[in-house]
């Protein structure tokens, strides 16, 4: 059987190093997996989040080889093992130990934003009838396991650390499916050009690139809640803008 | 004695599932203050997973469905071993609590005039499960996390309760660690609903993720409530099992459900030659009706891949004895066949069961459109748990109130897909309700010192030694266990022998090591999970060994058939004044007759 070696980053905010493990590895595995199996055989404190271990809870989130990725959805057969694997934390978020980082400002922004509100209701026993064809768009955005990977790679979180002037692509889909949901008659446009910042994205794409649920973040989501800012708010720039979208 | 970081709440819920979430919504809508904890991240328990649908008679599909219908299908399903009170008000409110969803913003999938669209699945009559695709966990979850972080609830994340405070005989408390830092924590509250969910960790091959570890059974057992049903614990009959890295990952129903079918080795479709008697008249006799069935035709009945679970999997099991099994031991599951009866199937499979095309494609290299799953049966649901009254949920112990999976009644000997998500929200609000109640009418609680000193002395207790063994191998071995002797197909010699095997992991596991220190150490809090899963392993086995008979999910070799004696009782768990397990028979209350009626008709 093979052997692979994992070098993964240990430690908390004050003390980090990096640590070598090997393992033997077996058909389909993934990396999730060798952190369990180091965990379990070499190391029992190794700090790791994950629950479902099918791509649909978000939970494991890590950089493999420097790239942001489910632990659980990487096959070690996708990776060229005659090299060790880095295994790190996300980076846009502050270590907590070893794989595991503080997301809680994830779950503190989510809350500011202006929660969901129905028009009245259709029918007299309090629902509402809406289209297929009408709910799909917004269902693409529901389908976010709130990974963070998106977070985690958007250059204005991890490289700037505007984390206190912009939301993140997280919650600028989430916003828009809030903004394009049918029965929502909430106003969030104000909110999104001054505290939320989308005018911090430049539309580098990187967090659609990233999406384990294969948003497309961007062009789905960013740019039309963009086109609906420019026209409230400038709406003699819009020409401007369509412009330069349509360049790229 | 130390200062702990203390919190006080009107009502307290442990657990941030789809129960725990639906409780916490409404103690807080009934003006309590509430507090809410979770292991994991809030939005990441184990609802998140929930694939196929929430069970609820809309009857947007099929004008022809009702709670009554639901009712009988739910107690048909349970082999009528179910808390008759609980079924009736599941089937009577699941409608209230889907459509309430869809005002907090979920979006189901819809029918063609713009009403929430409903499938088929096992041991329901009719098309009878709201969805959005197979991802109807997430949209339920999200939905409430949602909707329940603008209540005002405080939401405490990864923290675990590891004992119940009790003020005399009510509970009036929780004490826990936060992960992080691994601190202590304690909670005072006048009314505490556990909503934490199952066992399945108890077990090798399993759907459950690492939070499964019966806690809140086990929290409940310890503080004297009672336990009822453990014998039956649910083996869905389709998880995966190639690669080994997969094995139990859940594959949905609902593959079924859109016309999937099971294959053995020789092509053969085992299924139609074995229908129980009590399904005859609701089976379809031919392959030709059961897929029109899985298409909408009214008056076809359900091809025998959509009997209930229990039967399912042992038919899976026995295929594979027969060694008719695929190459990896399990069975093929093929929904790529449906090319030969529709146009586009592969588009139309990846718009129904968009994550299972994922699951397979990316963790087996298999393409579900063009070729068959080979699947085998995993651990999935405990039916039994905790003893709460139906309307109130509130159980043996005042003040302590329990919904969701961790709770038991409403299932009785199987569950069927569907009938948990429901089930949370249901009961979930329920036990809200009823919490916020209690805890309104019962002021004045107080916390033990001794209590608390001895709780921290307890989860420190593995720090304590330099040498010892590795809680994940006693988990790992406790998993191997419990697989090859208290799984789908029981013996009683093999029962007794789990017994002895329990024994000996309780004295290993009180000998536990622990390595690093208390931030954030997995190690540590395995040590601390393998109690809650021994406590719930010996309830399994004990009753287990007590059910001389076959019915629903329990399966025992040496009685395969159904005793109509064993029938008319439950078997409840609880803790004797010398610290040892009990266990007795509670014949079951008789079905009011208007509900009997229903029963019988529909037969
Ligand atoms: C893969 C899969 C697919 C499924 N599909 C369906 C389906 O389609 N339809 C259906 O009806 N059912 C389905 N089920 C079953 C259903 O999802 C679960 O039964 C249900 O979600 C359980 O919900 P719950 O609220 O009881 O618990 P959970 O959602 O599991 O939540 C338990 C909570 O308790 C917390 N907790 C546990 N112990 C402690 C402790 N000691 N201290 C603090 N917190 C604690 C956890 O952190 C978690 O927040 C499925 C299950 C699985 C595994
Ligand atoms: S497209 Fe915008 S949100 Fe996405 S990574 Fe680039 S800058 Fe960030
Ligand atoms: S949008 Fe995609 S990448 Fe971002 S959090 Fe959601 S699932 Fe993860
Ligand atoms: S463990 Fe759930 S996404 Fe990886």
């Amino acid at each position: 059987m093979a052997i692979a070696t994992f070098q993964i980053l240990r430690g908390d905010a004050s003390n980090t190093r990096v640590e070598s493990y090997s393992i033997e590895v077996s058909e389909g595995m993934v990396v999730l997996d060798a952190v369990h199996a180091i965990q379990a055989t070499q190391a029992n404190d190794l700090a790791v989040r994950w629950n479902c271990k099918a791509g649909k809870c978000g939970s494991c989130s890590a950089e493999i080889n420097g790239m942001p990725k489910l632990m659980c959805m990487t096959r070690l057969s996708d990776l060229p093992l005659d090299k060790p694997v880095l295994l790190q934390p996300m980076k846009a978020f502050p270590l907590i130990k070893d794989l595991v980082t503080d997301v809680s400002w994830n779950f503190a922004v989510k809350k500011k934003i202006k929660k969901f509100k129905p028009r009245k209701p259709d029918n007299p026993d309090g629902t509402w009838r809406m289209a297929q064809e009408d709910i799909d768009r917004v269902q693409e955005f529901r389908k976010c396991i709130e990974c963070f990977l998106c977070q985690d790679v958007c250059h204005v979180l991890r490289e700037h650390q505007l984390h206190d002037q912009f939301i993140g692509p997280r919650y600028l889909v989430y916003t828009a499916a809030l903004e394009m949901h049918p029965l929502d008659v909430e106003d969030r446009l104000e909110d999104l050009k001054k505290e939320d910042g989308i005018g911090y994205c430049n539309i580098t794409k990187c967090c659609t690139k990233v999406c384990p649920e294969d948003i497309t973040i961007t062009d789905n989501a960013i740019i039309p809640l963009k086109e609906r800012v420019v026209d409230r708010f400038y709406d003699p720039l819009k020409k401007l803008f369509r412009i330069f979208r349509f360049k790229k | 004695m130390p200062s702990y970081d203390t919190h006080n709440y009107d009502v307290l819920v442990i657990g941030a599932g789809g129960a725990g979430l639906r409780a916490a919504i409404e103690a807080s809508a009934a003006g309590v203050s509430v507090g809410l904890i979770c292991k994991s991240l809030l939005g990441k328990a184990h609802t998140v997973m929930a694939e196929g649908g929430i069970a609820a008679a809309l009857a947007n599909v099929d004008e022809r469905d009702n709670w009554k219908v639901h009712f009988a299908d739910t107690m048909r399903g349970g082999q009528y071993l179910n808390n008759w009170r609980m079924a009736e008000l599941h089937a009577k409110e699941a409608p209230d609590r889907v459509k309430e969803l869809e005002a907090w913003g979920a979006l189901f999938d819809r029918t063609k005039d713009g009403l929430i669209l409903q499938r088929n699945f096992g041991g329901h009559k009719y098309p009878r499960l709201a969805h959005v695709g197979d991802r109807t966990g997430l949209e339920m979850i999200r939905t409430l996390q949602d909707h329940g972080i603008h209540l005002g609830i405080e939401v405490h994340m990864e923290c675990t309760i590891t004992s119940l405070l009790m003020g005399g005989d009510r509970v009036t408390g929780a004490f826990g660690y936060e992960r992080e830092k691994g601190r202590f924590k304690i909670f005072k509250s006048n009314a505490i609903v556990l909503a934490t969910g199952g066992v399945g960790r108890a077990y090798k091959i399993t759907s459950n993720s690492w939070e499964y570890t019966g806690d809140g059974m086990s929290l409940a057992y310890h503080a004297g409530a009672e336990l009822i049903d453990m014998e039956f614990l649910q083996f869905h009959p389709t998880g995966m099992i190639w690669p080994p890295s997969v094995q139990g990952i859940l594959v949905t129903e609902g593959v079924r459900g859109e016309g999937g079918i099971l294959l053995n080795k020789n092509g053969e479709r085992f299924m139609f030659s074995d229908i129980p008697e009590l399904y005859r008249n609701q089976t379809a006799d031919n392959e030709e009706e059961g897929w029109r069935y899985t298409q909408g035709d009214r008056n076809a009945r359900r091809p025998p891949e959509l009997l209930t679970r229990d039967h399912v999997a042992r038919c899976i099991v026995r295929q594979i004895k027969e060694g008719k099994g695929s190459p990896h031991n399990g069975v093929f599951l093929d929904i790529s066949w449906i090319k030969n009866k529709i146009p586009h199937a592969a588009e139309h499979i990846k718009k129904k069961l968009p994550s299972m095309y994922h699951q397979f494609k990316k963790l087996a290299d298999i393409d579900i459109t063009v070729e068959p799953m080979e699947v085998g049966p995993t651990t999935h649901y405990m039916m039994g748990g905790i003893r709460v009254d139906a309307d109130t949920q509130m159980s043996t112990i005042p003040g302590l109130f329990a919904a969701g999976e961790c709770a038991a009644g409403l299932h009785g000997s199987n569950r069927l897909g569907g009938n948990s998500l429901s089930d949370l929200l249901v009961f979930g609000k329920r036990a809200g309700e009823y919490a916020a109640k209690f805890s309104k009418e019962n002021k004045g609680g107080h916390l033990n010192e001794e209590e608390i000193a001895n709780a921290a002395i307890n989860a420190l207790e593995p720090f304590e030694r330099n040498e010892g063994e590795s809680p994940f191998q006693i988990q790992y071995d406790l998993q191997e266990m419990m697989q090859e002797l208290v799984g789908i197909v029981r013996h009683e010699e093999e029962l007794w022998r789990a017994v002895e095997h329990l024994k000996m992991l309780h004295d290993r596991a009180a000998r536990v090591k622990i390595v690093g220190n208390r931030e954030y150490n997995p190690g540590w809090h395995t040590a601390l999970d393998l109690q809650h899963l021994l406590t719930v392993s010996e309830a399994i086995t004990i009753a287990a060994i007590e059910r001389k008979e076959s019915r629903g999910a329990h399966f025992r070799e040496d009685y395969p058939q159904k005793d109509e004696q064993s029938g008319k009782f439950n078997l409840v768990i609880k803790k004797n004044a010398d610290g040892e397990m009990k266990l007795r028979r509670e014949p079951i209350k008789e079905v009011r007759t208007d509900l009997q009626q229903i029963i019988e008709e529909m037969k």
